[in-house]
């Protein structure tokens, strides 16, 4: 019986750590390839679900079938901003480079709560519904999906970055922007496909939880937060260790909360961010 | 520490104007809800300044101030309850109670540098929210009344606004003398020193956490203050108001409109901000329309994309570009 409690509780950490380690992802990337924090990634999330939401309350597409939509959303928003804010504070002091993406933060919550109103909003039926069984242990579909896609999108990058041209050139102007450049890889164009790439995973993910979580225009500063404790722990700018370290977190979340009390889950998951910081500061797999 | 500039008679002069006119300025005021509106702008500015002394002198950007804020609300209202202590000893326990967390959580912040930085003050802000919101001591969620009966100075409970309006005009006025000092001292240049170079500053033998320890100490012990006054004045806190992430957010801002690392900024910076949110209230309704949020937001943006040194900067840069200024336009 505890055994088989404890196996949900594993599993239902793990498929909320493979979303985590979506978030982060598009996070860690943007920072390892020009060392800015996105305060704004959160809002990212954020606009993924709502594109959700209004594909489904406007067109009736289903948010399974809007992923690819959401996608070529995000990714225009983050080369925007890119182009409009992010662009003009690059040489800019880290107080200037703090404060654009804050701000940004702060814009996209307002304009989401002025035009959609601060309403928690659900998506009722979807495509993916319902529970599956497997032996003792039970979980929801959309959960599942919504992980397997994690999964899916983080291999998709994780390949784009190591198998292909473009991505080769991106992970090089993260290693190296000098020498990058030297090669003759443009620097600014890596730059811009960072946020839209980064900006694109973080509505992926948006768009994968949105059948199963309540939608309102605050919901990012939840993610931005355990994402950033999975871009420390992962090590700052690795792909690899951010994909890690989301999984640990959702485990330590969900068994954190199932031992010591659920309303203490995301005090436990950012503790352990004060943990690595004095045990081990590079994280799992950080460069520095 | 050599340039210990002899004071600008220009500048000491429109001190005591500014502050001849806060003095008299609830004399021209009848209705408590217009006195208020000035109460808030003294608020925000008092922590403003504190903030700045972190965040502006030393260039480490928090964003868990509320922190600091709450503790200093919290703590001066159990002392009040508990122990029937006034607050204003209530004041300087929170403050102390503060530093003592400030150096604590510091230690292992400190290790991250810039955005990281920023980024674990709102996670230690955000943990200790959700402990005060499960304490069954603070009273959790529910929060703490200060009981009505005892009023007048000791107590720090006033029937009228006005007495509340010269408690905070004198925080403020405190607050900045602190600042000022620390920016005339030896203190002062080390923290640009941390801020603007780093790495030489450490080859100089500045030691960086030391410095920045001190920073924030400072900054969260006068945070503190202004949140015992805020407990005071509202006789109510709970998590949601005093640790709230929103709260850490509004202290930030305010020194970051008006004018990172300039003593005034944070000032300027609260009245702008403090008018904005009042009059998108009026003109637009309720709160949660967003419409201030938007407004502040474009302006922090265009502040750090032009910028950086805030409203107070621009008004510099119009000055150095006005006919007949000269060199007396420089302000820090």
């Amino acid at each position: 019986m505890t055994a088989d409690i404890l196996l949900q509780v594993l599993v239902s950490g793990l498929l909320i750590g493979l979303i985590y380690a979506l978030v982060a992802v598009g996070l860690t990337l943007i920072f390892g390839v020009m060392d800015i924090v996105n305060f704004a990634h959160g809002e990212f999330l954020m606009l993924g679900m709502y594109a959700s939401f209004w594909a489904f309350a406007l067109f009736h597409v289903d948010p399974v079938i809007a992923l690819p939509f959401t996608a070529l959303l995000l990714f225009a928003v983050g080369v925007i901003v890119y182009q409009t804010v992010i662009r003009r504070v690059l040489k800019a002091p880290m107080l200037s480079q703090i404060f654009a993406t804050f701000g940004l933060m702060i814009l996209l919550r307002g304009l989401a709560q002025f035009f959609w109103k601060p309403d928690h909003r659900l998506i009722p039926h979807s495509l993916v519904s319902g529970n599956i069984a497997l032996g003792p242990v039970q979980f929801g579909l959309p959960q599942v999906v919504a992980a397997l896609g994690a999964v899916g999108v983080t291999g998709a990058l994780w390949f784009f970055l190591h198998r292909t041209r473009l991505g080769t050139a991106l992970e090089a102007t993260a290693i190296d922007r000098e020498a990058a450049t030297l090669m003759g890889i443009d620097g600014q164009k890596m730059f811009a496909l960072a946020w839209g790439i980064g900006a694109a995973c973080a509505g992926l993910a948006g768009g994968l939880i949105a059948t199963f979580f309540p939608i309102f225009p605050e919901v990012g500063s939840n993610f931005i937060l355990i994402a950033f404790v999975v871009v420390v722990l992962g090590g700052f700018g690795s792909v690899t260790g951010a994909f890690l370290a989301g999984i640990i977190v959702g485990l330590i979340e969900v068994l954190g909360g199932f031992l010591i009390g659920p309303e203490y889950k995301t005090a436990i998951v950012l503790s352990l961010l004060l943990i690595v910081l004095l045990v081990r500061p590079k994280g799992l797999m950080g460069k520095a | 520490m050599s340039n210990r500039t002899v004071l600008d008679p220009r500048k000491a002069l429109g001190a005591v104007a500014l502050l001849a006119f806060a003095l008299l300025l609830p004399l021209g005021i009848t209705d408590p809800s217009r006195l208020n509106f000035f109460i808030l702008i003294l608020m925000g500015a008092q922590l403003g300044v504190a903030w700045n002394i972190v965040g502006g002198y030393a260039g480490q950007v928090s964003l868990g101030h509320a922190v600091f804020y709450g503790i200093g609300a919290y703590t001066s209202t159990m002392l009040a309850l508990s122990l029937g202590l006034s607050p204003w000893i209530g004041m300087l326990a929170g403050g102390l109670l503060a530093v003592v967390f400030s150096l604590a959580m510091g230690w292992p912040c400190f290790r991250l540098k810039g955005h990281y930085f920023a980024m674990a003050t709102i996670a230690v802000a955000e943990i200790v929210q959700i402990l005060v919101t499960n304490s069954e001591f603070l009273e959790g969620a529910v929060g703490l009344s200060l009981p009505l009966d005892r009023s007048g100075l000791a107590a720090m409970v006033f029937l009228s606004k006005l007495p509340y309006y010269y408690i905070i005009l004198g925080l403020l006025v405190v607050t900045v003398l602190v600042a000022w000092a620390i920016e005339r001292s030896h203190i002062g240049y080390y923290f640009r020193a941390i801020k603007d170079e780093p790495e030489a500053a450490r080859a100089l033998g500045v030691s960086l956490t030391r410095y920045k320890l001190i920073a924030l100490s400072v900054s969260a012990f006068l945070t503190a203050v202004g949140g015992s006054f805020y407990a005071q004045k509202e006789m109510f806190i709970d998590p949601g108001s005093v640790f709230a992430g929103a709260m850490s957010i509004k202290i930030a801002l305010v020194a970051i409109l008006g004018g990172v690392g300039t003593l005034m900024g944070p000032v300027l910076g609260a009245v702008i901000l403090i008018t904005i949110e009042e009059y998108s209230r009026t003109l637009f309704g309720s709160t949660g329309s967003g419409t201030d949020m938007i407004i502040y937001a474009m302006m922090i943006i265009l502040v750090a994309v032009f910028s950086p040194a805030g409203v107070m900067g621009l008004l510099q840069d119009l000055r150095r570009h006005l006919p007949g200024a000269g060199k007396t336009s420089e302000t820090r």
